[in-house]
């Protein structure tokens, strides 16, 4: 496979990271920096890192079941994660969770049709104090209100 | 720009550089004493850093509250093994959000932190353990770094001192557990974050097999005001047994829910009413969750007279925790709020033992037929049973941390519990269904 050369400065840098002989380490960072550049974690992905680390795939199977930000199937353009865990909650976050789905009529994990926009209800994002709080990809939106809610979903929906 | 303007109750030792422009540069850090308390820990004998950690009492910032100090004299600082330092970023704990503002602002509080804790067991070789929600920290703590070893303060012979520090980043991919010290481990060393059996403990057996010093952020970022000032003057600021501040999260129904750095022993009340604004909508106060959802809850009658710190928390039988302050007003369905803290541990929970993985399942099932008004009054006892029959009995805290709160919200609340059987269902909003599995 061959990734971007960001990519792979990256992965040389994550594989030097670690004690010798312990470069498994570096298979959970590898994935995730993957997966931001080619959509999501492919079988082809898998064989890639773990001949890159020194494990079978099998391996790296078994951590991919257990990482909820780690995706077998491709999110959408723009990956709209709404937190409804208890401080958003208190801010009504659930009320936002329902307003998301109802616009862009889609559920959890799931994607609009077009492939712009998916959604996911998570748990804490580690924005309770600025609740209710959305992350879109990894950019935070503190104190979202209803009104910033809709603007956000329809620019993200004609965004490049 | 802050995320919340400061109170003027605030004690701002940790947090003192936030908002200065540039904060986070290296630039920035010399210029406001930074590395000066490497640089005189560097002159120090390892046992008096130690020994000075000790005496500023400073408990672990992370959730359990453990000494600091006293857990960096159990590393074999001897030992022919390589030692190491992880610092536990992978803050996820509802209701916490401080560690955040700790990197933005000030990474090279932490790196500085690092180096210290370094000379204090022996340890060249670090990693902070990112969540992997936080990207953008990440590339903050990346370029910090960048320009630390650029400018002579990480790698070898720093700034000439003959001391050697390597430091990276690692990011995590979304699993609660992985804050859990032995699965952080694990999910370190590109593993399931399943905890490990313990002893041995981290501080003899840690990462890749090696004696390791782990700690919270905020507990490393710590460091630097105690060298430079001293344990003791880090001690008086807190209370007896419970040195120095911390940062607290408000969160919930207050008017300026924000993260304020606030003496330890701060009063409750004064805290919700004064830094926090007081109650949103001049609503009453009806429960309060002193430090992450892992913590039993108080009611409004137990704030009263309570301070935050280790003890006042204890003696109400819940805990100080992470610093996550979760505040409900009267308008708060109890039974809902049960039901949302139950369906993250069950979402979280890694799996590994019964207990935790089928207590967790079962708590949520009987919660959400609550909540939709199918509940039984033997549902009310056996949300108790459960939870208490988990009790100590799982093979990680996290089963006490699902049990706590719940056990806590059946016995206090428990009227609500029995408002929803009357056909009086909740008298709030109904919970739609659970989808987070
Ligand atoms: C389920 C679970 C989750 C935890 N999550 C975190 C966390 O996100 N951050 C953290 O610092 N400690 C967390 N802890 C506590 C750690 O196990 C550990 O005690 C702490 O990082 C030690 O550092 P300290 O002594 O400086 O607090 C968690 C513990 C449990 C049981
Ligand atoms: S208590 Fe829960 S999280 Fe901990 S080991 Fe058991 S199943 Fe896993
Ligand atoms: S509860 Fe929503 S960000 Fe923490």
């Amino acid at each position: 496979m061959t990734f971007s050369a960001e990519l792979e400065t990256r992965f040389e840098k994550l594989l030097k990271s670690y004690p010798a002989g312990r470069e498994r380490a570096a298979m959970i960072p590898m994935l995730m920096y993957a997966q931001d550049e080619i959509g999501s974690i492919t079988d082809e992905l898998v064989e890639e890192v773990a001949r890159r680390v020194g494990v079978t795939s099998l391996q790296v199977h078994e951590v991919v079941s257990y990482y909820s930000m780690l995706h077998r199937k491709p999110m959408g353009k723009y990956h709209v994660q709404i937190c409804t865990n208890i401080s958003c909650l208190l801010w009504d976050a659930d009320k936002l969770w329902e307003q998301a789905t109802k616009k862009l009529g889609i559920g959890h994990k799931e994607v609009t049709a077009d492939g712009q926009i998916s959604l996911e209800e998570v748990e804490c994002v580690g924005a309770c104090s600025w609740a209710p709080a959305i992350q879109v990809n990894y950019d935070f939106h503190h104190f979202v209100t209803p009104e910033k809610l809709d603007q956000l979903l329809d620019s993200l929906g004609k965004k490049q | 720009m802050l995320y919340n303007e400061p109170s003027p109750l605030e004690t701002r030792i940790l947090s003192r550089r936030f908002g200065l422009p540039n904060s986070a540069a290296l630039d920035t850090y010399l210029a406001t004493d930074g590395y000066q308390a490497f640089r005189k820990a560097v002159g120090m004998k390892p046992e008096d850093i130690v020994n000075e950690v000790k005496i500023s009492n400073l408990r672990g910032r992370g959730g359990a509250g453990f000494p600091t100090g006293m857990k960096w004299s159990f590393v074999p600082r001897t030992s022919p093994k390589p030692k190491y330092i992880v610092v536990n970023a992978d803050e996820s704990e509802p209701g916490t959000c401080k560690d955040r503002l700790l990197i933005e602002y000030d990474p090279h509080q932490l790196i500085e932190g690092c180096l210290i804790a370094g000379l204090a067991v022996d340890a060249h070789k670090g990693w902070i353990y990112i969540r992997g929600e936080y990207r953008y920290l990440i590339e903050i703590m990346d370029k910090a770094i960048g320009e630390a070893y650029q400018k002579g303060w990480l790698g070898k012979n720093i700034q000439g001192t003959g001391v050697d520090f390597d430091l990276y980043t690692h990011t995590g991919a979304g699993a609660y557990e992985c804050g859990e010290e032995s699965a952080l481990l694990e999910s370190l060393e590109g593993k399931r974050g399943v905890p490990r059996i313990r002893p041995p403990f981290p501080a003899v057996v840690g990462a890749f097999q090696c004696p390791t010093i782990l700690n919270n952020v905020e507990s490393i970022c710590a460091v630097p005001p105690i060298i430079l000032n001293g344990g003791q003057a880090f001690a008086d600021l807190g209370v007896p047994k419970a040195g120095g501040t911390k940062l607290t999260c408000l969160t919930g129904h207050v008017n300026k829910p924000g993260v304020y750095e606030l003496r330890l022993g701060f009063p409750v009340m004064q805290m919700i009413n004064e830094v926090g604004g007081g109650m949103r909508n001049g609503k009453k106060l009806k429960a309060f969750i002193p430090g992450g959802s892992s913590c039993p809850l108080l009611t409004a009658a137990e704030c009263e007279g309570a301070t935050m710190d280790y003890d006042s928390m204890a003696a109400r039988k819940s805990m100080l925790g992470s610093g996550g302050v979760v505040v409900m007003d009267e308008d708060t369905c109890m039974v809902k709020a049960a039901l949302r803290i139950m369906r993250f541990y069950a979402h979280e929970s890694c799996g590994w033992c019964i207990p935790c993985r089928e207590g967790t399942t079962w708590l949520r099932k009987v919660l959400i037929r609550f909540h939709e008004g199918g509940g039984t009054r033997e549902d009310i006892d056996l949300l108790g049973d459960v939870a208490k029959n988990m009790l100590g009995r799982t093979f990680c805290p996290l089963g006490d941390a699902a049990a706590l709160p719940t056990i806590s919200i059946v016995e206090k609340f428990r009227e609500e519990f029995e408002d929803h059987l009357n056909g009086r269902p909740c008298p709030f909003e109904h919970a739609r269904e659970a989808v987070l599995v």
